[in-house]
């Protein structure tokens, strides 16, 4: 791409919007600046130890040049660069910065509406809503297998148990996920050993169809982030004392009130900090999706891929990545909204 | 409605540790009954083996005559006041005192009613929608009270529901409780460490060590008539003096101890020979000699002038010293620290009993 292009394009822009990205550094520099700036008028404060006078200068201009830089090229260009390119209409090298090289939004109209023949964009629709739906699913799913567990944990079991539970939980993890993701379909396939299994026992006459009816995508789904969902559950649950359970049994009320009224209001910021995590990874995820689901499933990351690799087409496919993103983060906000929950909480 | 309480040959063990002993008693309905022990002695065992938190090892709760083995805590006619309250803290005032209805399932009405009557009891009327973080001490115990209260319990268990207050506010809240309890006329079991407590609230008091029920009586004969040594030097301050029974009748005991030989009553009926130590109250001492049986001198170790008393304490026999509390009515000059005093008592006030474990200081 032609330097010179970046800077004088003709159309009705004077600059490149690419060019939008190169003036972040600026702003963040002038962040870091104002920062400087703050530290040293409370600097006459005798009581207040200065940001220099705490670390020593050489330690300190480290610090900030080593924050600046993970801020700025791991954190806010490569995200800035995506919503940049999700605004430009596909082009090969050669054209880049050329008069093509305007701001559209037809990548994200191609998501509703197909590009070619015009009709309504049902299948990609189809995939973000299957995906969306199939996450709140595996996030439903992967509670009601970890709250009993974080429970019997956190409040019922003595210290030497709950760490062996807890090696037992982390020690599958460190085997890698697509491994982990195979072995599962070995045993869902039609021929594979639950399906043996079910005609030895005379259950069933045909093998059942596992993974053709998505259960190999729930299953591996809600297995790989059982942890993430876990343990914000069991810190929560851990610090709820143990006399407000006695006491609501004490004043009669059965084990499901308990919970209902006493451990799930106060594991609530957990619960939610859990369910959030697990329903943006799986939304997020590719590898379950792509192993274990059905030939007829097509999870919405995948599409994204594909525009990524197959299509070479990184404008569609960043546009696409942030529909996702703006459909869950609305999705969880609402969700939080719903269950009275501030964003603070969750992050506790 | 009140219920009494029995404990038949109560034994709780946690493997191979026995918390209580073989407890038989019977508190009866409207009694308001107390378990005096130091930490450790297994008064929270008894409560919560009441309240069905605990199933005994060995033996029989009943409680209004029934038996109830196999019963869990949500069904016994029993509500506990934890020692931390363990109230609801994401619910308000109301919500928390409720609560017992709510879950077994009577109106809003009817609830909002109670809870209304409830607050007026414990004096804070018209505070019912005030969260939980929001209250004192004081009125967080009050509502722990009243929460209890409203499920309409026949047995009301307490487990030291007071050691978090600050001591004026304890001692008003003594006088509360016992207030209550009169007005609401069931059964109160209440578990403390302080014998100020018990003495003040109860109508009996069971004193209890290392898993023993020690002796069952009310305050009165707790202080003035202790069945064991234990008792004598855990409740109220005691001087100590060990020693053998050398001459003995129905009533009265003569000790030898280190102090020479001592004059006591004998309610135990102890024997010549029998290992005994002789208990006399501070303030059952005065300086000054009396008769060769009851008066001993040792050296003035310190003397602490305290308003109302002075103590004197004197080398003792073993680490403890002996203390004279000393009224302003005494004209008997207080001795000076160093000197060799003289010091005796009625005979009635000294009690001799059988050697037994003392309370540790």
């Amino acid at each position: 791409m032609p330097r010179s292009a970046w800077l004088c394009r003709k159309g009705n822009w004077p600059v490149s919007s690419r060019f939008v990205v190169l003036v972040v550094p600026f702003v963040i520099i002038a962040i870091f600046w104002l920062l400087a700036r703050r530290e040293a008028k409370l600097r006459h404060d005798p009581t207040h130890k200065g940001y220099f006078e705490r670390n020593g200068m050489t330690l300190g201009i480290l610090f900030i040049v080593l924050v600046a830089l993970w801020a700025l090229f791991l954190v806010v260009l490569p995200y800035l660069y995506m919503v940049v390119e999700s605004f430009h209409p596909q082009l090969p090298p050669s054209k880049r910065g050329g008069p093509e090289d305007v701001l559209t939004l037809e990548q994200y109209k191609s998501f509703f509406v197909q590009p070619v023949g015009g009709g309504l964009n049902v299948t990609h629709i189809g995939a973000l809503v299957f995906s969306i739906l199939a996450s709140i699913a595996v996030t439903a799913l992967n509670f009601a297998i970890c709250y009993p567990l974080a429970y019997y944990m956190a409040q019922s079991s003595g210290a030497q148990k709950v760490r062996l539970l807890m090696l037992a939980l982390i020690v599958p993890y460190w085997v890698n996920e697509i491994l982990r993701a195979f072995a599962l379909r070995l045993l869902l396939a039609s021929r594979g050993l639950i399906n043996q299994a079910l005609m030895g026992l005379g259950i069933t006459d045909a093998p059942i169809d596992f993974l053709g009816i998505d259960v190999g995508l729930y299953v591996g789904l809600s297995y790989a982030y059982l942890l993430i969902m876990i343990f914000p559950l069991y810190n929560a649950i851990e610090s709820l004392d143990k006399n407000q359970i006695e006491a609501a049994r004490d004043l009669g009320a059965p084990w499901w009130r308990i919970h209902r009224d006493v451990v799930i209001p106060y594991a609530k910021p957990g619960i939610a900090s859990g369910c959030t995590m697990v329903f943006m990874l799986s939304a997020g995820s590719l590898a379950a999706p792509q192993f274990l689901g059905g030939p007829r499933t097509l999870w919405f990351t995948s599409v994204i891929y594909n525009f990524f690799f197959q299509n070479f087409n990184w404008a569609r496919g960043s546009a696409y990545a942030f529909i996702l993103l703006a459909a869950c983060i609305a999705l969880v906000m609402l969700m939080l909204r719903l269950f009275k929950v501030s964003l603070g909480e969750t992050i506790k | 409605m009140s219920a009494g309480v029995e404990l038949d040959h109560v034994t709780v063990r946690f493997g191979d540790f026995t918390a209580v002993n073989s407890a038989t008693l019977d508190i009866k309905g409207g009694e308001f009954f107390s378990f005096l022990g130091p930490s450790g002695c297994g008064k929270t065992t008894i409560l919560r083996t009441v309240s069905g938190f605990l199933e005994p090892s060995e033996g029989k709760v009943r409680i209004g005559g029934q038996d109830m083995a196999g019963i869990g805590p949500n069904k016994r006619p029993t509500a506990l006041i934890f020692q931390n309250l363990a109230l609801f803290p994401l619910m308000t005032v109301t919500e928390n005192i409720t609560y017992g209805l709510r879950v077994r399932g009577v109106d809003k009405a009817a609830r909002t009613k109670k809870a209304e009557e409830l607050l007026e009891l414990i004096a804070l009327p018209g505070q019912g929608n005030k969260q939980m973080s929001e209250l004192s001490g004081g009125q967080k115990q009050r509502v722990a009270i009243a929460r209890a209260l409203a499920v309409q319990p026949q047995v009301l268990l307490l487990d030291e529901p007071l050691s978090a207050l600050d001591l004026k506010l304890r001692q008003h809240m003594r006088n509360e409780l016992r207030t209550i309890q009169r007005m609401v006329g069931i059964t109160f079991i209440y578990i403390t460490h302080d014998q100020g407590e018990a003495l003040t609230m109860s109508d009996r008091i069971a004193v209890m060590s290392d898993g023993v029920i020690q002796q069952i009586a009310d305050g009165k004969t707790i202080y003035d008539e202790p069945a064991t040594a234990f008792v004598a030097s855990f409740v109220g301050e005691n001087n100590p003096f060990a020693g053998t029974v050398v001459r003995a009748d129905k009533s009265f005991a003569l000790v030898e101890t280190r102090f020479g030989r001592l004059h006591g009553r004998n309610p135990r009926g102890m024997k010549e020979g029998d290992k005994a130590i002789l208990f006399v109250r501070p303030e059952s001492l005065r300086l000054g000699a009396g008769a060769s049986d009851t008066t001993l001198s040792s050296t003035v170790k310190s003397v602490a002038f305290e308003g109302n008393m002075t103590h004197v304490y004197l080398e003792g026999a073993g680490k403890k010293d002996i203390t004279v509390s000393v009224g302003r009515q005494s004209t008997t000059s207080i001795p000076e620290r160093g000197q060799m005093a003289a010091i005796s008592y009625d005979a009635a006030l000294g009690l001799a009993l059988p050697e037994g474990q003392l309370a540790r200081e």
